[in-house]
């Protein structure tokens, strides 16, 4: 049996395929979010890469800030639970997971069966999201990818503040304006990032076991910086991008299972 | 784990089978309200054109005093709530922010009051969508028990106006329990605010009509009280956040007996849904939350709507039952002013209340309002947040909004983290029923 999910973000749209609720056989990652061709990309490469047609599919889960507008979707989960879910998938003994997206960050604590207990989010400003960091590449004229390698070589990083982005960006200029090196200015947006994420993770309590999900999770420069600031260790699985999707998927199928269940009572 | 069926599939084909749903028609209760409100501001109209001198006072003030005194007293936050819920706040705002030279960071109650003030002086062109109902104060009347920028934005007020504060400071309580020094220095700035006013208004005190306010000021916390523990019948007898629709009887109105008859209506028509079994909740009641702090005036229907789509009753909120203060003379007076609201209590007194009031109504879950426009609110809900939900074991969420400036909201937001809320409490509530 064939499980779709689909996390359609603000700024990236992904999609997954499970075979059986636990088989991979296909994870797209479009760079384009809700209310663009992103989803559809994304539907479209995964199905290429799974070989199989659309009629196959026996259940779809939508997750993300564009769930409540997918056509193809049987029922929709919130992104907390979703990337409870996936990340309990890929990294099964992780309990307090951080997702930092295009426009929100959020903490969530886990029951040791990958069940969400609890969870924190950021408010309405978009400081410590992935919209900052891309603001941020921006001004420094360096690629969004290249950011954390960039910060490797970071030797006095820059204070920014992490209230405002629009604020920070100025900051920024400053800082660049004066001379201050674009690997300590990196490194200085990654300390703000985790600074402000890090202050909410807390909330929940120290985490013994932590991981990193979303797109930010492949910045090596948030993660590192992450660590220091919560002062725990961050796993961060090579499909953290995907765990929303892997999550959704994993419902569909726990949805089909039950309703097979139910009709066959 | 909770879902929602796909809404984009289902909407067209259910809007072209079914037929538009007849409207409910509005409760007794609710309809006397609407008269008391008009009266309320129509009265203070007649009064200033006889000449006579009209007030506006804080919320949380012992109405008593000037219901007594005969006096025509007006309310800006419930003004400025009925203005932010109506959407009619943004030129206020500007207003305010712009040419007044007001701090964005102020209460949105006070921005919204205080341009308003500026067109009834003069000051300002801005339009009044009521037409000026909201008449020009002569004197104004506050406590500093709910809030203390209450007492900055009256004295420009006072300012701006050139007319006098009448002024009680309730105290800040550190302790469980209020002090008789406390009750005996509240008591005093009582007496004698009830000398300066009547010095001021020419009114005369009179000790049995006083009693007999006072009869029926407590008749009604008893009914308004009596009508938010209803609510802990399952599935509650109306959509809890109803219940905020009648907070103007006991804010405005708590001393006149108009408010006794909409309250014993109120607490009549939530017997009937009981013992009927039936509620005026427009969904099925999966899940009882209770809802902490002020309501999020500019975005109630989509809060509203949002919590119906998944079964959510608000029935239990910290908001609405301050209202139910109880006392019967002026010492008792005095002491309940020392208590009479969250943000002059201590962290244990504001835990205990509140999980007195979770555990009462079957709560689920909490939501948490955190309000842009109260500071002092925001900076105990944290904590409040941590240590209640470890006592009562349930989970809660909060959002960004505020209770008048429609800015500080995203409805995105809001809809995922009730999502997730709904998700941890479907999972408990499985847990359970598993054993």
């Amino acid at each position: 049996m064939y499980t779709l999910g689909i996390d359609i973000g603000s700024t990236s749209s992904k999609a997954v395929i499970l075979r059986d609720g636990r088989e991979l056989l296909a994870h797209q990652v479009v760079p384009l979010g809700t209310g663009t061709i992103g989803p559809e990309q994304a539907l479209d490469a995964a199905f290429r890469e799974a070989g199989i047609a659309r009629e196959e599919i026996a259940f779809t889960v939508a997750t993300g800030y564009g769930r409540m507008n997918c056509a193809p979707a049987d029922a929709q989960f919130s992104e907390l639970s979703c990337h409870a879910k996936g990340i309990h998938y890929l990294l099964p003994g992780v309990r307090t997971i951080i997702d930092i997206g295009g426009q929100d960050a959020k903490a969530l604590q886990l029951s040791d069966t990958g069940q969400l207990l609890a969870f924190q989010m950021n408010d309405k400003c978009a400081a410590g999201t992935g919209r900052f960091l891309e603001v941020m590449a921006k001004v420094l004229n360096v690629p969004i990818g290249e950011l954390g390698p960039l910060s490797a070589q970071a030797d006095r990083p820059a204070a920014i503040s992490n209230t405002c982005t629009v604020f920070a960006e100025s900051e920024v200029i400053s800082q660049l304006s004066a001379g201050v090196s674009a690997a300590n200015i990196a490194a200085g947006i990654h300390n703000s990032v985790a600074k402000r994420v890090a202050g909410m993770a807390l909330r929940l309590g120290h985490p013994t076991s932590l991981a990193m999900s979303g797109g930010v999770a492949l910045n090596t420069g948030v993660v590192s910086a992450m660590a220091r600031e919560i002062g725990c260790p961050v796993q961060v699985h090579p499909l953290c991008q995907s765990a929303g999707a892997i999550g959704a998927a994993l419902f569909a199928w726990e949805k089909q299972m039950k309703k097979e269940g139910s009709s066959n009572e | 784990m909770s879902d929602t069926l796909n809404p984009t599939a289902a909407a067209p084909a259910q809007a072209a089978a079914a037929p538009a749903k007849p409207k409910r028609p509005k409760a007794k209760s609710l309809l006397m309200i609407g008269e008391q409100t008009n009266a309320l501001f129509e009265n203070a109209r007649l009064a200033k054109e006889r000449g006579e001198k009209v007030g506006w006072s804080a919320s949380i003030f012992p109405q008593e005093i000037a219901e007594t005194l005969g006096l025509n007293v007006l309310y800006p936050e419930n003004h400025t709530a009925g203005i932010a819920a109506r959407h009619q706040a943004d030129p206020f705002l500007q207003e305010c922010e712009g040419p007044m030279g007001y701090s964005n960071d102020l209460c949105a109650y006070a921005k919204l009051n205080l341009a308003y003030t500026a067109v009834l002086n003069g000051e300002s062109s801005v339009e009044l969508p009521d037409g000026g109902k909201m008449v020009k104060p002569d004197f104004l009347l506050l406590t500093n028990n709910i809030c203390n920028q209450l007492t900055k934005w009256y004295e420009n007020l006072a300012r701006q106006l050139d007319i006098p504060v009448f002024f009680i400071d309730t105290c800040y309580n550190p302790m469980d329990y209020v002090t008789e020094t406390r009750v005996r220095y509240v008591r005093a700035q009582i007496d004698q605010l009830i000398r300066d006013l009547c010095a001021f208004t020419g009114k005369t005190w009179d000790d049995e009509r006083f009693k007999k306010v006072m009869e029926i000021s407590q008749r009604n916390s008893y009914l308004w009280e009596r009508a938010n523990n209803l609510m802990d019948h399952k599935p509650a007898p109306i959509g809890g956040f109803e219940l905020f629709n009648y907070m103007s009887a006991m804010v405005c109105n708590r001393g006149k007996e108009s408010t006794t008859a909409i309250m014993e209506q109120l607490n009549a028509e939530m017997e009937q849904h009981i013992k009927e079994g039936t509620s005026t909740f427009p969904a099925k009641e999966e899940y009882r939350v209770s809802w902490d702090g002020i309501a999020c005036w500019p975005y109630l229907s989509h809060n509203l709507r949002t919590l119906k789509q998944y079964g959510i009753n608000m029935v239990a909120s910290s908001y609405g039952k301050a209202w139910a203060i109880q006392y019967d003379d002026l010492d008792g007076m005095a002491r309940a002013y020392c208590f009479a609201s969250t943000n002059g209590d201590n962290a244990s007194t504001m835990l205990s209340r509140r999980y007195e009031a979770l555990t009462r109504m079957g709560c689920e879950g909490t939501i948490y309002h955190v309000n842009r426009s109260c500071k002092v609110m925001d900076c105990q809900m944290m904590e409040v947040q941590r240590q209640l939900s470890k006592m009562a074991g349930v989970p809660f969420t909060s959002f960004d909004g505020d209770q008048a400036d429609y800015r500080n909201y995203s409805e995105a937001q809001f809809e995922t983290r009730i999502q997730g809320l709904v998700e941890v409490m479907k999972q408990n509530k499985e847990a359970k029923s598993n054993g």
